[in-house]
């Protein structure tokens, strides 16, 4: 077998008929621009979907989970499978979700290996009042700058800062639907209630705005020492550790680990986003169906001009065989003409892939002034070229084999004799 | 000296029955022989000269070219075979459409790989001067006239020296001026290069003017 000879012929076959080879190769190229601009997209749409879940939440968070069933002390003491003990209306028992030695395990969790920041919170329930009007939400008070270092707070406030917790006691930093929803600006004042009765007027001297419906709705910042004053509760009082991780993943090991190691209860981000990462794999899989489907038809486009190319040549292929060309000279003919298709309308391909999905992510985009999104969201990546280039030229070889299989079998005296 | 030797040939035909083309063909070729086979449509001097070729395989007997015994050697052996050894002109031309004259020529030697590119040009050269040809040899060949083209063909059909040259009629669609041309070259080579020809043909000036003829009827050979 002769390559160099084959790639000769096969490229004097391509070239003769410039128009024919021209739409196999547009068939592919626009199954690969599209594979690229798709793959692209929605692989952005997922980051950028996973940053703001991730951006928000802990990867690891600490907590004590108040649970009001517990086994009576009858059950305890007397159980045995002959009988049954029947306890009536029993109370469930005062229990506070408060972390037991809390500043110390922050302190211990900060030098571990991995661990990006650590930061302690007190959170509560919360009813702010505003005149004869009660809204529910939630209360986070807060080691400023701890809690910046997670979550980046500074880039989410819309007005005043977050600074003024740390000189002003009284501070108060609201979500900005609930600042909404209450009517106040930087200045004004709030009352809060907890849900056991205690009571305080708060200044408010920041709003932000995570772009989170559930949090801006709710949530609101204030030191630690302000929700433990209106707890009733001491300093040492802490309901909730967050943790960042220098990788995300590592979240899922470390939380088990932590759990093992202070026996606490811990909730990882995947846990917490289970439908966030449950949609990522739906649009994985959609985005492949839809790739293979585009490059499935490219294929069957290429396996037609193919199939119409040998069927063009059975006079050509009589010669060469009766020359003295054998089966695998006439494959590797034709063979080669697909992949040649596939290479160039593969590489071409990517070009208007990368064309396209960098036209759309210099696109403006408005997703409301919540979402910190300006342009639609694209990654760039080498592997999704070298796949998509993998993919096209695959699939051309497969579209072309079938063919010149078909040509190599192609009997020379039936032809020749006419 | 042999170079061609067939014995006991036969062949069937099964669409749309079974019928026997063939029937105990026996016959050899000596070197340098210019030979004619001839014999009314249908019967079998054709189908003979497709089993001489080794492109048709499906037959019962033995076939030896050059003291090589051909019979039920694998297709691609056989396609070596021919491309070395056996050189061939058809009644239809049957060149490369797509390819220049000198590409036509040239591609069984590529094919062939014995020589290097630029010797293989220069014999192309050479071979396309004895059919007188050689100023056509950058045209594409589908520009050709038939007369054209079939010189041309005898040219790829001696471009490596082949020891035998056969032609299924090969001026079957000339005029009487081209089927002199070709008859000249033909004999030409045979005389002056000591190669083997092998001719299916109605024409009965060519045969009259080769060296030996087999006549055949029925499937049978009844003048040698």
């Amino acid at each position: 077998m002769n390559l160099k000879l084959s790639f000769q012929i096969a490229q004097t076959h391509l070239l003769a008929k410039k128009r024919q080879t021209l739409v196999a190769m547009l068939g592919v190229t626009f199954g690969i621009a599209m594979f690229i601009v798709m793959i692209s997209f929605m692989q952005g749409v997922n980051q950028f979907l996973e940053d703001s879940a991730l951006d928000a939440s802990p990867h690891v968070r600490i907590y004590n989970e108040v649970n009001t069933q517990r086994p009576s002390i009858l059950d305890q003491n007397r159980s045995s499978d002959s009988s049954v003990n029947v306890v009536y209306h029993q109370k469930p028992k005062q229990q506070l979700p408060r972390i037991k030695n809390g500043l110390q395990m922050v302190r211990l969790i900060e030098k571990m290996k991995g661990v990006l920041g650590v930061s302690p919170e007190v959170s509560s329930q919360a009813f702010f009042n505003n005149g004869p009007i009660q809204i529910s939400g939630s209360m986070a008070g807060i080691d400023y700058p701890r809690e910046n270092r997670l979550y980046n707070l500074d880039s989410r406030i819309k007005s005043g800062s977050f600074q003024a917790l740390l000189t002003n006691p009284k501070g108060i930093v609201v979500g900005a639907n609930l600042a909404k929803k209450l009517n106040v600006n930087v200045g004004d004042k709030v009352s809060v209630t907890t849900p056991m009765g205690g009571n305080l007027t708060l200044r408010v001297v920041g709003i932000f705005g995570f772009g989170i419906g559930t949090i801006d709705n709710i949530r609101c910042y204030t030191s630690i020492s302000t929700v433990q004053e209106i707890l009733g509760k001491d300093a040492s009082y802490l309901t909730d550790i967050h943790i960042k991780m220098t990788d995300p993943l590592l979240a899922l090991d470390f939380g088990q680990t932590l759990q093992k190691q202070f026996g606490i209860h811990t909730e990882d981000w995947g846990t917490a986003n289970q439908a966030i990462l449950a949609g990522k794999k739906i649009r994985n899989v959609m985005t492949f169906v839809i790739s293979i489907t585009l490059l499935v038809v490219a294929g069957f486009g290429i396996y037609n001009i193919m199939n119409m190319n040998v069927i063009n040549k059975l006079k050509d292929i009589a010669i060469l065989k009766a020359t003295g060309f054998g089966s695998s000279d006439v494959v590797s003919v034709f063979l080669l003409q697909a992949i040649i298709i596939g290479v160039l309308g593969g590489v071409l391909g990517l070009l208007i892939g990368f064309g396209i999905s960098y036209a759309l992510s210099i696109t403006p985009f408005d997703a409301g002034d919540m979402l910190s999104l300006k342009t639609f969201p694209v990654i760039f990546k080498t592997e999704y070229y070298l796949m998509g280039l993998t993919f096209g030229v695959i699939t051309t070889i497969l579209a072309g084999y079938f063919p010149s299989r078909k040509a190599a079998k192609i009997d020379p005296v039936a032809i020749l004799r006419g | 000296m042999n170079v061609l030797s067939a014995s006991h040939i036969n062949k069937y035909f099964f669409e749309p029955e079974k019928f026997q083309v063939l029937q105990d063909v026996n016959f050899e070729v000596k070197k340098g022989e210019f030979l004619s086979i001839i014999g009314k449509s249908g019967c079998g001097k054709s189908t003979l000269l497709y089993i001489l070729s080794t492109m048709d395989t499906d037959y019962e007997g033995t076939l030896e070219v050059n003291g090589q015994r051909l019979t039920g050697l694998p297709q691609d052996t056989l396609a070596a075979f021919r491309n070395e050894h056996l050189g061939f002109v058809f009644q239809f031309h049957f060149l490369l459409p797509e390819f220049t004259v000198l590409q036509n020529v040239m591609l069984p030697a590529l094919k062939l790989g014995k020589y290097s590119n630029k010797e293989i040009e220069e014999r192309a050269y050479e071979k396309l001067r004895l059919v007188n040809m050689v100023e056509h040899t950058r045209k594409q060949s589908s520009k050709l006239s038939g007369g054209q083209q079939q010189r041309v063909a005898i040219a790829r059909a001696l471009i490596n020296d082949p020891t035998i040259i056969m032609g299924d009629e090969p001026t079957g669609n000339l005029d009487k001026a081209n089927s002199g041309l070709v008859f000249d070259i033909f004999r030409q080579i045979s005389h002056e290069n000591g190669q083997t020809i092998i001719t299916v043909t109605h024409d009965p000036d060519f045969a009259n003017g080769s060296d030996r003829i087999i006549e055949m009827s029925d499937g049978r050979i009844i003048r040698h």
